[in-house]
């Protein structure tokens, strides 16, 4: 075996899927070569088959999928005809794994550093007592704090960012030759993603490991990867550099996917003084049960016609904030007014048109709709609840709003959930908010689970009917680009305190406060230089979550 | 003629035929490339050796001289299998697009289930049509063996014999049907109305209700149902007195009430996860009555695993009304009833060693025992197969 011979040679790949009677082509001939010591990244929609293909790499396929054609070169050996035996060597030893949800990933009835010398036992790579040492050696190399001590506990005990790190440094254990990274940053905050991209990008180059990055986030991709590949539902779009890739694209899928974050809305101008706010919340503290609070002291309006973006980590008490406007967290102080008339606490309370002007959206679009329930009848109840239509003028309803939402509505009207798509089924949760005429909506995480392109459908259509129907919107968010794309306002919150409050335009431009300039350098840029620059300017000890334990 | 293995030679010749497999299977494998054989696993071996042997002995038992009972098994799975092939088949070509689909996604097993179902449901409502003579109808001819064969004890009036005071068992079953499926569906319908509107209320108000509720629940499950229901039954007629009719009576609110402590269980499981969703939580925030919530959002989404529950349910509420007939404080004679039939004719069994009519005499109680289980595994069948798609498990 040469070293000039790629490590991966995937060639000519065609993956079924089979699924109630019917196959269909995940993976359509599609070629792949990957280097030793190279780092790939594979950039798509959600279907677009990269996972697949990531998996495939290590001759696994998921249940329902089979492998059609096409051969897997892995070293000299083909995976795709290798016996179980033969497969079972590779796996774990030169072959790893790094899931999306480390939290899942890992078992939590054993502590993390016996789930790490798992693999290097069970392989006769070492000895258990190496294994704890190299277990804690890598535990260093990867910034965990008390890099003695976490690997005894267990997985519970672990922050969700330090636990992928851990999750990285159980695939590095038997310094394998290829691992393969399945969006490993999508379920964490922004500053918690910096530092698992700069732990993950130290350990691959300073072991020469060959890597498949999968992810849909273009700008990460940007900092890890050397070169990139699109996939577009299972046929490859193209294959560059990275450089090349960015800076000049050749197809019209991959400019569309470059040019998503260019959409941005103008900031409106301020509330005249003296206006009446659509919502205000006054001095707000709320607690779960008889804890400390999580919500303290918060007070901010919102006007007709403005966005206001609440932005912050996970646990900072931004959907908290959300649950005491709509009443399902009564607030233990504090009250909140509807175009100054304070509401009652509890939503059970409230007079129906009252709960009619406060709508929500909510982040998972499948739970947020009844799976047993057709379209018509979801976007009909509040029509018929709060207007009180029945029959045919429900029914003609029904069909505005949905044109509304840019849906067909003889399409549509009689479809289940899920027999839509993602992006589909966010449009519906919107429609069913708009059903009952309000004044207010509060937005919740509505983009983070669906994909770049249809997350800026969205974003627009969202934007236009704020126009059209004078609506507030409460955007609850921690991807700083939709901020930026429709906020008129910002409301910086951390650990239950509004940090930092104010127009759009000013939070983007210094003098930040430190917590939010934090939040703003974190976020992943298109330049592939992005990254050593930051670490260059800043310190790989002054990142994420790090900085933000010093404040 | 083949001859039939004794345990020791079974069981050498399995452990043989595994290993020889597992290596010779090996080397073949190796040999010409066929996957199955070269990465079969031990267990695996094992399992074919198994399978091979214990067929020829099957066989060898069924050409053999004696063995009735085994036949007659095996011409029973022969004959529901074919059944069951023959329904899905048509189930397959008939019917209106959704129905043909659903044939094709389904197993034998469960189409043999939905066939037997059907054809008790059939028994049971018509069975003043089907039924030869009247339940309670007596005749001179006590004792006439199964088979209709005069020279066998029997009587071609009477196919399935009489019991022994001179009952027509065909019509008894029959009417059986009527009455032991009839009450169980009953009652696992109120068992069902009960625990599953105790249960999601349990869910959606919380709190100390939800405490009450599920304290009262673990109180009566705490209790052995069979003796539970025993000692219930006693107390309710000595307040109520025992009029025909009225036992039954007690029978089914008891029994409803004991099953729906399992009912109300799992509802209350099944209501929490979906109260949690989203969808959920905008209803409730749009102001919704709480009948609207159960009713429209939760009840559909609960479906599938409380019509699961529901073929469990009615098995063993039927089990239970069987086996209180057969202590005798159940359906009350002379009602025909499937659990007193067994209890009344049960002494036969012992004759089953007896040459020639040994077997055709044991199988007086059988016949009901039969149709109990019979029912049972039918419903198991299709209860399985829904549970399947349920849970959305693919092969």
């Amino acid at each position: 075996m040469s070293a000039t011979e790629p490590l991966v040679k995937i060639s000519n790949l065609e993956i079924d899927g089979i699924a109630d009677e019917t196959r269909t082509r995940i993976i359509n001939n599609v070629s792949l070569e990957l280097n030793r010591g190279e780092v790939m990244g594979l950039i798509g929609e959600s279907g677009a088959g990269k996972s697949t293909l990531g998996l495939a790499a290590m001759g696994f396929t998921r249940d329902g999928c089979e492998i059609v054609g096409g051969n897997i070169m892995f070293d000299g050996i083909d995976l795709v005809t290798a016996t179980p035996d033969v497969k079972r060597q590779l796996l774990g030893k030169r072959i790893a794994y790094v899931a999306q949800s480390a939290a899942a990933s890992f078992n939590p009835a054993h502590k993390i550093i016996n789930q790490h010398a798992e693999a290097p036992l069970c392989h006769g790579v070492s000895s258990r007592t190496e294994a704890e040492a190299d277990a804690i050696d890598l535990y260093e190399r990867l910034r965990l704090p008390n890099p003695d001590e976490i690997g005894f506990r267990y997985p519970h005990q672990v922050s969700g960012g330090q636990l992928q790190r851990a999750m990285t440094a159980m695939a590095m254990s038997c310094r394998p030759d290829l691992i393969i990274f399945d969006e490993p940053t999508t379920a964490l905050d922004v500053t918690t993603q910096i530092e698992v991209l700069v732990a993950i990008r130290e350990i691959v180059e300073q072991f020469q490991t060959a890597a498949i990055y999968i992810t849909h986030d273009l700008a990460v991709v940007a900092q890890m990867a050397d070169r990139v590949k699109v996939l577009l539902r299972g046929d490859e779009v193209e294959e560059a550099d990275t450089r090349t890739m960015l800076d000049a694209p050749r197809e019209d899928y991959t400019k569309s996917l470059w040019a998503v974050r260019s959409f941005q809305r103008p900031q409106k101008p301020l509330a005249k003084k003296g206006a009446v706010p659509v919502i205000s919340l006054r001095n707000v503290t709320a607690a779960y049960g008889s804890n400390d609070p999580v919500v303290r002291d918060v007070s901010f309006d919102i006007h007709e016609g403005r966005t206001v973006a609440v932005v912050g980590e996970s646990g900072s008490g931004k959907s908290t904030t959300a649950r005491c406007i709509t009443g399902l967290l009564p607030p233990m102080t504090g009250e909140i007014a509807f175009q100054n008339q304070v509401l009652p606490a509890d939503y059970r309370k409230r007079s129906v048109h009252q709960l009619r002007q406060v709508q929500m959206i909510y982040q998972m679009a499948d739970t947020a709709l009844n799976p047993r329930k057709r379209i018509g009848e979801i976007i009909g109840r509040p029509v018929e609840f709060y207007l009180g239509l029945k029959g045919a003028e429900k029914r003609r309803r029904v069909e505005e709003l949905l044109e509304l939402i840019e849906m067909d509505p003889k399409e549509y009207i009689n479809r289940l959930p899920s027999e839509l798509s993602g992006g589909q089924k966010q449009r519906i949760g919107i429609a069913r908010a708009l059903a009952a005429e309000p004044k207010f909506i509060i937005c919740d995480e509505v983009t983070s689970a669906l994909d770049q392109l249809v997350a800026e459908g969205i974003l627009k259509l969202l934007t236009r009917l704020q126009e059209e129907m004078k609506l507030s919107y409460m955007l609850i968010t921690h991807d700083l680009s939709t901020v930026r794309a429709i906020a008129d306002e910002v409301v910086v919150m951390k650990d239950g305190l509004i940090v930092e409050a104010g127009p759009k335009d000013e939070m983007f431009t210094p003098p930040h406060h430190a917590y939010t300039d934090l939040l703003l350098s974190s976020v992943p840029e298109m330049n592939p230089d992005w990254l050593d620059e930051l670490l260059a300017q800043r310190g790989a000890e002054n990142l994420g979550d790090a900085a933000v334990s010093k404040m | 003629m083949m001859p039939s293995l004794s345990f020791t030679y079974w069981s050498a010749l399995v452990v043989a035929g595994a290993l020889a497999l597992y290596f010779g299977g090996r080397q073949v494998g190796n040999a010409s490339g066929v996957a199955r054989l070269r990465d079969m696993s031990a267990t695996g071996a094992l399992g074919y050796s198994l399978l091979v042997v214990t067929l020829y002995q099957g066989i060898a038992l069924y050409f053999g001289p004696g063995a009735t009972f085994f036949k007659w098994a095996v011409h029973g799975v022969v004959g529901f299998g074919i059944a069951g092939y023959l329904f899905q088949q048509l189930g397959r070509h008939v019917g209106t697009r959704a129905t043909k689909k659903l044939f094709r996604s389904m197993p034998v097993t469960a189409a043999l289930g939905i066939l037997l179902i059907l054809a008790y449901a059939l028994i049971a409502i018509f069975a003043d049509f089907i039924a030869p003579y009247g339940q309670a109808e007596i005749f001179k001819d006590a004792n006439l063996l199964p088979g209709g064969d005069p020279g066998m004890g029997g009587s071609p009036d009477h196919l399935l014999g009489t019991d022994q005071i001179g009952r027509d068992i065909l019509s008894r079953l029959i009417y059986g049907a009527q009455n032991t499926v009839g009450i169980a569906f009953v009652t696992t319908l109120l068992a069902f109305f009960i625990g599953i509107s105790l249960g999601f209320l349990a869910a959606t108000i919380g709190g100390v209700l939800d405490q009450v509720l599920s304290r009262i629940v673990d109180m009566l499950m705490s209790i052995p149902q069979l003796i539970f229901a025993l000692l219930l039954m006693t107390i309710a007629t000595a307040w109520f007195g025992s009029e025909k009719g009225m036992v039954t009576l007690f029978m089914i609110l008891i029994i409803a009430v004991l099953d729906s402590t399992r009912v109300f269980r799992l509802s209350r499981a099944v209501g929490m996860n979906i109260v949690v969703m989203d969808f959920f939580e905008a209803a409730k925030l749009r102001g919704e009555k709480l009948s609207y919530l159960i009713f429209s959002e939760i009840a559909p989404n609960a479906f599938a695993p409380l019509l699961a529950e529901f073929g469990l349910r009615f098995c063993f509420v039927f089990l239970t009304i069987a086996s209180l007939s057969f202590l005798g404080i159940g359906i009350q004679p002379p009602l025909a009833d499937w659990g007193t039939m067994v209890r009344d004719l049960s002494q036969f069994i012992a004759y089953a060693p007896f040459p020639v009519v040994g077997p055709l005499t044991a199988s007086l109680p059988l016949m009901a025992a039969g149709a109990i289980a019979l029912l049972t595994v039918a419903v198991n069948f299709v209860v399985d197969w829904m549970l399947h798609r349920a849970s959305g498990l693919k092969e």
